[in-house]
């Protein structure tokens, strides 16, 4: 049978520009990261929104707790990893749902391919688009909050890594809470208390390198937990569409 | 033949019958125990040396802290359950043990907290065991506000089924993390544990009490259970004659 019937285009993947006539959307991982990829990049507002949400908060900071700069100097490798952490978050409910709408979500789950790697490859673009500026755009912010020099490095290191566990896990809750009208509060009800250790590893690697010591060991933690997230999470989230799509 | 008893402990009527004989015997046994744990813990076991009386909450802080954890257990084995052989009655159960627990959670933190207050001199305290706790409080409202969020019972069942197996996987690596998180950043000023041993004279009524919070707990939860089995099988036969007998 060909895939292309088992495989309907959905009106978000059949758009001309991106698939020529007669080209069929890539069969593995590598077609759906791309197909994935440009569809983010065409939704500039999307990229932007987390971003700005992420400098208008930490905008906020001083104008709450003073100017001084000794103070925000102490508060800035927290709030900076807070603030990455509802930024990511934010932005994950919009991961599956306008796949589910269009029913490609659907679609996905009655491909060949191991529902595992769409979401992995859905969450990578997530990442690439959400995590990756994040972590790029933390050193202006620490900058602004008087971060201490030591804390550049092992701020953006850290972001990097902890910001994929946080896509990740996200995923999950972003799954279950795909056929509900509006999820925003309680995704991030479910997925909050899940995010507890890649913060505590992050914020704490940054305040570590802070006061000079090393801080190897807390990249290694958020690593090991990114790998066991890669591993578990997309699997938990296939469940969770599964039972989404299910109605 | 070997799989009946199994099949027959799927069935909400089979469950409902049957535990009508189960729930004076429960009740009573776990009240007396209650009564004795209490009247023991609070009237005859000796003062602490430091604390003087305001030691007693231990008989119901310590209980109800097993409890909240275990309950989690509970709570997501029924769910996992329930996905795995598609059993209706699991799934009751593990709705049923969510409020519960939550409860269970709040009296622990509670009583936790009016309990620091003459011994530490503060209500609340960021330590690795308080915080932990919180965080389960919140996992168990992630489960709750999940279940309200659905009209459709069985697609409530199934997520919340899979929100507790992934916060079952979490529970260990969030306590972990926190415990390393606070042995980091706070100077061990204060100590949850006076010390590890207890007299046999305080231990004997604790252990009283918390077998009695056992079997109020199974009490509560069978309770619960045949209440949601009623509202999900009003439909059936059983439940209208039930409800005509009992007119």
């Amino acid at each position: 049978m060909p895939r292309a019937d088992r495989f309907p285009p959905a009106p978000g993947y059949s758009s001309p520009a991106i698939l020529a006539p007669g080209e069929r959307c890539g069969p593995g991982f590598a077609g759906l990261l791309r197909v994935e990829l440009l569809l983010a990049l065409r939704r500039r507002s999307d990229i932007a929104n987390p971003l700005l949400f992420f400098v208008t908060v930490l905008a906020l900071l001083p104008i709450g707790v003073g100017p001084e700069p000794a103070l925000l100097a102490r508060l800035a490798p927290g709030m900076i990893w807070v603030m990455a952490l509802l930024a990511t978050l934010l932005s994950q409910e919009s991961l599956f749902r306008s796949d589910f709408e269009d029913g490609s979500l659907e679609q996905l789950t009655l491909s060949p391919q191991p529902l595992y790697f769409a979401v992995l490859a859905k969450v990578a673009v997530h990442w690439l688009v959400t995590g990756l500026p994040l972590a790029l755009l933390s050193p202006l912010l620490g900058l602004m909050l008087n971060l201490p020099a030591a804390g550049y490095g092992c701020l953006v290191l850290s972001l990097l890594l902890g910001t994929a566990s946080l896509s990740l896990i996200g995923s999950v809750g972003a799954a279950l809470t795909v056929a509900l009208r509006r999820p925003g509060l309680l995704l991030a009800l479910i997925v909050m208390p899940l995010y507890v250790p890649v913060l505590i590893f992050g914020a704490g690697a940054v305040q570590a390198a802070i006061d000079g010591y090393a801080y190897g060991v807390q990249l290694a933690v958020l690593a090991a937990l990114l790998a066991g997230a890669a591993a578990l999470a997309p699997l938990a989230a296939a469940g969770a569409i599964r039972i989404s799509t299910d109605s | 033949m070997a799989w009946q008893w199994f099949h027959r402990l799927g069935s909400p009527r089979w469950f409902y019958e049957k535990s009508s004989a189960w729930l004076p015997w429960l009740a009573g046994a776990s009240v007396l125990l209650l009564l004795v744990g209490a009247a023991w813990g609070l009237g005859f076991a000796p003062q602490d040396a430091k604390q003087g009386n305001s030691y007693r909450i231990i008989y119901i802080h310590v209980p109800a802290s097993f409890l909240a954890l275990a309950g989690y257990y509970l709570m997501a084995i029924s769910g996992a359950i329930g996905l795995i052989w598609k059993m209706k009655l699991s799934f009751v159960v593990m709705r049923a043990a969510a409020p519960i627990g939550a409860a269970l959670t709040f009296v622990a933190l509670l009583t936790g907290a009016v309990w620091g207050k003459p011994t530490w001199g503060t209500y609340w305290v960021w330590d690795a065991r308080i915080t932990s706790m919180l965080i389960l409080f919140f996992l168990y409202v992630g489960v709750i506000a999940l279940s309200r969020a659905f009209s459709r019972d069985q697609l409530a069942d199934k997520a919340c089924a899979l929100l507790a197996l992934v916060g079952t996987v979490n529970i260990p690596i969030i306590y972990k993390s926190v415990d390393w998180w606070f042995t980091l950043h706070q100077p061990a000023t204060i100590k949850l544990t006076e010390s590890s041993s207890i007299d046999p004279s305080m231990f004997y009524p604790l252990l009283t009490m918390i077998i009695g919070f056992y079997g109020f707990y199974a009490w509560a939860l069978i309770l619960h259970t045949r209440t949601l089995v009623l509202q999900r099988e009003w439909r059936t036969q059983w439940v209208q004659k039930l409800m005509g007998e009992g007119r």
